[in-house]
C-alpha cells in the first residue's frame, strides 16, 4: 500500500493495479452515481500546492477531493508567501501546521515532492515535478487503456513527441514497463533524452516505425518555446516529421486508440482530424483523471483500499 | 620541541623511501630519517603498524573567507584540514569580495598563520572580480604571496582573454589553475547527462561541456606557453586531451578530486544534493578513465575541491541546490581505500598525488620527508576500517555523500612545522 505517491518509479505493479481497481469502482459508485458525493475523505484536509500553472490537473484534484467529502484548499505560487521568497520546506511546514492530511504538489523542479516528503509528516501526492514524473496522469492513462483494451500486459504503446522534457512520458514508461506493456518512443533526436534504450524501450526518430502495429498512440504536448531554443527548426517541419495525422494513425492497429495528456497544440503534435476522430479517447482520459485521483487520495489519506458498496 | 616517530612505514616518494623507519623532528624540521634512531625526544610517537608520510597538500579548497563565513572560515577549514592530514591548502578566490587584490591575499595568509593548524596558501583571481573581462593585477597578487591565479567556480569565458592570462601569468611564473567549462554547453544542466539524468528527469550537463573547454585551454597553453593547471578533471575526453598534450611536451598539469574516482552519477538517485557538484559526478567509464589517468601519470594530483555549503543551500530543490561537497576529512581514506587497497596505485604513488606532486606544481619546498625540510607529517592507520560520520566533521558544514561509507586510511596524527596540530582520540 502506498504511503505517498511520489512517482511510479517508487510504486510497485501491485500498488498501481490496486489504484486502478479502486478507481474503476469509484468511477461507478461515486462519479457516475446519482449523488456524486461520498464521505470517504470527510474530516480530511487536502491542499493543492501549485508552483506551476495548471488548470486541468489542479481542478481534477480539487473535484476528486470534494466528491469524496474532503476539506480542500488551493495554494499557488503567485499571491502567496512563495512570492516573498519563502522556501519550499517552510511553506510546506506552514501548511502542515494547519493540520493538513494530504498535500498535492506541482513544482517546476524535479524531485521537489521527494524533498517535501522527507521534511513533512503529511502525505504527499506528486502532481507533476519538473521533467521527472506526473504519476496521476500516467495512472489515468492506464485506467483508460484498461477500459478500452482490457489488460495492459502485452499492449504496444507508442509515445510520440518531446520525450526529453516530458514527465508524462517518464511516468508512463515506468508504469507501463511494470505492467508488462511494450513501449515505443519517437521524437526528434534533439528531444530524445540520453540512454533512453537502457529503460528497455524502443526508441525511434521515425514516427511511422514507432506507431506501426501499436494498440495505443499517445501524443505529447510540445512546448513551442523549445523551437526558440534551437531544438527544432519550425513548427511546420515538426508537424511534418513528428505530428500524428490520419495516415500515421492508420499504421497502428485498426482498433488503436489515440491519447494525449492535453492541452493539445492542434495541428502541431496532433492533427485536428484525428483529435476529434473516433479513435480519440482524450476526453475519457480527463474523466478518468478524477477517478484515479479519488483512488489515490483515499489510499494515502486513509491508508486503505476503497471498499466497494456493492458486494 | 622534538618528536621521535618510531617504527612506522615511512613513505616518501621524493626520496624513494617506503620502509619501516624512525623519523626525528627537531626545531620544526626533519632532523633524521633512519632505522632505530636512538635519541631522546620530548615526545615519542609509536607508529608501529601505521604509515608516516609527508603532510598532504591540497591544491583546491574553498575556505569561504571573506564573505561566506557561515559556510566555512579559515579556522574551521584549517581544523578540517588538520584532521584530514592536510598540512598545506590552496584557497580558491571565489569569496565575497573575490580575492583579486593584494590586500585580500595578505588577509587570507595572515588569518591562516594566526590559526596555525595548516599552511594556508591562496591563489588570486585570473580576472578582476572573476568577471572574465579584465586581467587581475597578477604581479601584485604574486608579490602579496599568491601562488597562482584561478577564477575557480567560473571559467575564463573568452578564449583570447585566457590566452592573455596564460601569457601574462607566465611572466610571474604563476600557474593558471583553470576551471575549464563551456557554460553554453552546460545549458542549465544540474547533473551529468546520461542514463541517470534521463531517469531522474534532471537536465543534463554533457561531458563535452568540460572536454571542449579543457581542450581549448590545453591548446592555447601549448601554443603560448605558460603554466596551465587544469582543475578537477572528470571526463575521459578531458583526460585524453591532457595526455596527448603532455606527450607533445606541453607544460600542463592537472588534478582530479576523490569523488571522481569514488562515485558515479548513480549517487544522485533520490535527488541527493550531497552528490551535486561541478563538474558533476560522471559514469563508470569516466571513473575508469580518471583511475587510468592517475595510474599513467596524466593526472598529477588529487585535490579535494572542499566546498562547504550551508544546510539551507543544500536541503532544497535539486536544481536550486549549490554545487560542492566537503572533502578534507575523507580524501586520504578515499584515496587509500579506492586506489591503494584496490591495487590501482601503490601507497607511494598515492602520496605522490596528494603531497609530492602538488608541492612541485605550486613550487613550494614541501611534500617530502627529506632531512632539513619542514616537518609537515601525517601518520595514518591503514589496518582498521572506520565508518564515515559527517556529523563529526570539524568543517562548519556536513554536505558530504560518504556518510556511512566504510573506509581505511584514517588519520591518527598531523604534524605541522614540528607541532602536533591533530591527534585522534583513541
Amino acid at each position: 500500500m502506498i504511503k505517498d505517491l511520489l512517482g511510479l518509479k517508487e510504486t510497485s505493479a501491485e500498488d498501481i493495479t490496486a489504484i486502478l481497481d479502486d478507481a474503476d469502482k469509484l468511477k461507478r459508485e461515486v462519479l457516475l452515481s446519482e449523488n456524486k458525493k461520498s464521505n470517504l475523505l470527510s474530516g480530511k484536509g487536502v491542499i493543492t500546492l501549485f508552483y506551476e500553472n495548471s488548470t486541468r490537473t489542479r481542478v481534477s484534484f480539487e473535484m476528486a477531493s470534494k466528491y469524496l467529502g474532503a476539506t480542500a484548499a488551493n495554494m499557488s505560487s503567485s499571491g502567496s508567501s512563495v512570492a516573498k521568497g519563502e522556501t519550499l520546506i517552510d511553506t510546506v511546514k506552514t501548511l502542515e501546521a494547519m493540520d493538513t492530511d494530504v498535500i498535492i504538489i506541482r513544482h517546476s523542479m524535479s524531485g521537489a515532492p521527494h524533498l517535501v516528503a522527507r521534511h513533512c509528516g503529511c502525505r504527499i501526492v506528486n502532481a507533476g515535478d519538473g521533467m521527472n514524473e506526473h504519476p496521476t496522469q500516467a495512472l489515468l492513462d492506464f485506467m483508460t487503456m484498461r477500459e478500452e483494451k482490457g489488460d495492459i500486459k502485452g499492449l504496444k504503446v507508442a509515445i510520440i513527441g518531446d520525450i526529453k522534457h516530458s514527465r508524462v512520458a517518464r511516468s508512463n514508461i515506468y508504469g507501463l514497463k511494470k505492467l508488462g506493456a511494450e513501449v515505443a518512443l519517437a521524437g526528434p533526436s534533439t528531444l530524445l533524452p540520453k540512454n533512453l534504450e537502457e529503460m528497455e524501450v524502443k526508441v525511434y526518430t521515425d514516427v511511422d516505425k514507432a506507431i506501426e502495429g501499436a494498440d495505443i498512440v499517445m501524443g505529447l504536448r510540445i512546448q513551442l518555446e523549445r523551437q526558440k531554443k534551437g531544438l527544432f527548426p519550425s513548427v511546420r517541419e515538426y508537424n511534418k516529421y513528428f505530428g500524428v495525422d490520419k495516415r500515421r494513425l492508420a499504421l497502428a492497429k485498426p482498433d488503436a486508440i489515440l491519447m494525449h495528456p492535453g492541452p493539445v497544440n492542434r495541428g502541431v503534435e496532433l492533427n485536428p482530424d484525428i483529435i476529434d476522430g473516433p479513435q480519440s479517447v482524450i476526453n475519457k482520459q480527463v474523466t478518468n483523471g478524477v477517478c484515479v485521483r479519488m483512488a489515490v487520495l483515499n489510499m494515502v489519506a486513509n491508508g486503505r483500499r476503497y471498499e466497494s458498496k456493492s458486494k | 620541541m622534538s618528536i621521535l616517530i618510531k617504527g612506522g612505514r615511512v613513505v616518501d616518494p621524493k626520496n624513494n623511501i617506503d620502509k619501516i623507519l624512525d623519523v626525528l623532528v627537531k626545531d620544526g624540521r626533519i632532523a633524521k630519517v633512519a632505522a632505530d634512531i636512538d635519541e631522546k625526544a620530548d615526545r615519542v610517537i609509536d607508529a608501529g603498524g601505521k604509515v608516516v608520510a609527508p603532510g598532504l597538500i591540497d591544491l583546491h579548497v574553498h575556505f569561504r573567507e571573506p564573505g561566506y563565513e557561515y559556510k566555512e572560515d579559515i579556522e574551521t577549514g584549517s581544523r578540517a584540514a588538520s584532521r584530514g592530514g592536510v598540512t598545506t591548502v590552496v584557497c580558491m578566490p571565489n569569496t565575497d569580495p573575490p580575492i583579486d587584490n593584494p590586500a585580500l591575499v595578505k588577509y587570507v595568509l595572515d588569518r591562516g598563520r594566526e590559526v596555525g593548524l595548516t599552511n594556508v596558501l591562496t591563489v588570486g583571481c585570473v580576472t578582476k572580480g572573476q568577471q572574465s573581462k579584465e586581467l587581475s593585477e597578477m604581479g601584485e597578487l604574486k608579490n602579496a604571496g599568491a601562488i597562482g591565479v584561478s577564477d575557480d567556480g567560473r571559467p575564463v569565458i573568452n578564449p583570447s582573454l585566457m590566452r592573455r592570462a596564460l601569457e601574462y601569468a607566465s611572466m610571474f611564473d604563476l600557474p593558471v589553475m583553470s576551471h575549464s567549462e563551456d557554460l553554453d554547453l552546460v545549458d542549465g544542466g544540474s547533473m551529468n547527462e546520461g542514463y541517470m539524468s534521463t531517469y531522474l528527469g534532471l537536465r543534463g550537463i554533457p561531458k563535452c561541456a568540460e572536454s571542449v573547454a579543457v581542450t581549448r585551454d590545453v591548446l592555447i597553453a601549448e601554443e603560448v606557453g605558460g603554466r596551465l593547471h587544469v582543475c578537477h578533471v572528470s571526463t575521459r575526453n578531458s583526460i585524453d586531451a591532457i595526455r596527448r598534450a603532455k606527450k607533445r611536451g606541453a607544460n600542463i598539469t592537472c588534478e582530479t578530486a576523490p569523488h571522481y574516482f569514488s562515485l558515479t552519477d548513480k549517487a544522485v538517485d533520490g535527488f541527493n544534493t550531497n552528490a551535486k557538484m561541478n563538474p558533476p559526478l560522471r559514469d563508470e567509464d569516466d571513473v575508469n578513465a580518471v583511475i587510468e589517468g592517475l595510474i599513467d601519470g596524466t593526472i598529477d594530483a588529487i585535490a579535494t575541491d572542499h566546498a562547504p555549503h550551508d544546510k539551507d543551500e543544500k536541503d532544497i530543490e535539486f536544481e536550486y541546490a549549490l554545487n560542492g561537497i566537503v572533502g578534507l576529512e575523507t580524501s586520504l581514506a578515499l584515496g587509500y581505500t579506492n586506489l591503494v587497497m584496490s591495487g590501482k596505485l601503490t601507497l607511494s604513488q598515492l602520496i605522490e598525488k596528494m603531497s609530492t606532486n602538488p608541492a612541485d606544481i605550486i613550487k613550494i619546498d614541501k611534500g617530502t620527508l627529506g632531512e632539513g625540510k619542514a616537518a609537515d607529517i601525517v601518520i595514518f592507520d591503514t589496518e582498521h576500517e572506520y565508518e564515515v560520520d559527517p556529523e563529526k566533521f570539524a568543517s562548519k558544514n556536513h554536505n558530504c555523500p560518504y556518510g556511512g561509507m566504510k573506509l581505511r586510511g584514517r588519520v591518527d596524527t598531523t604534524i605541522l612545522g614540528g607541532n602536533i596540530v591533530y591527534e585522534r582520540e583513541m
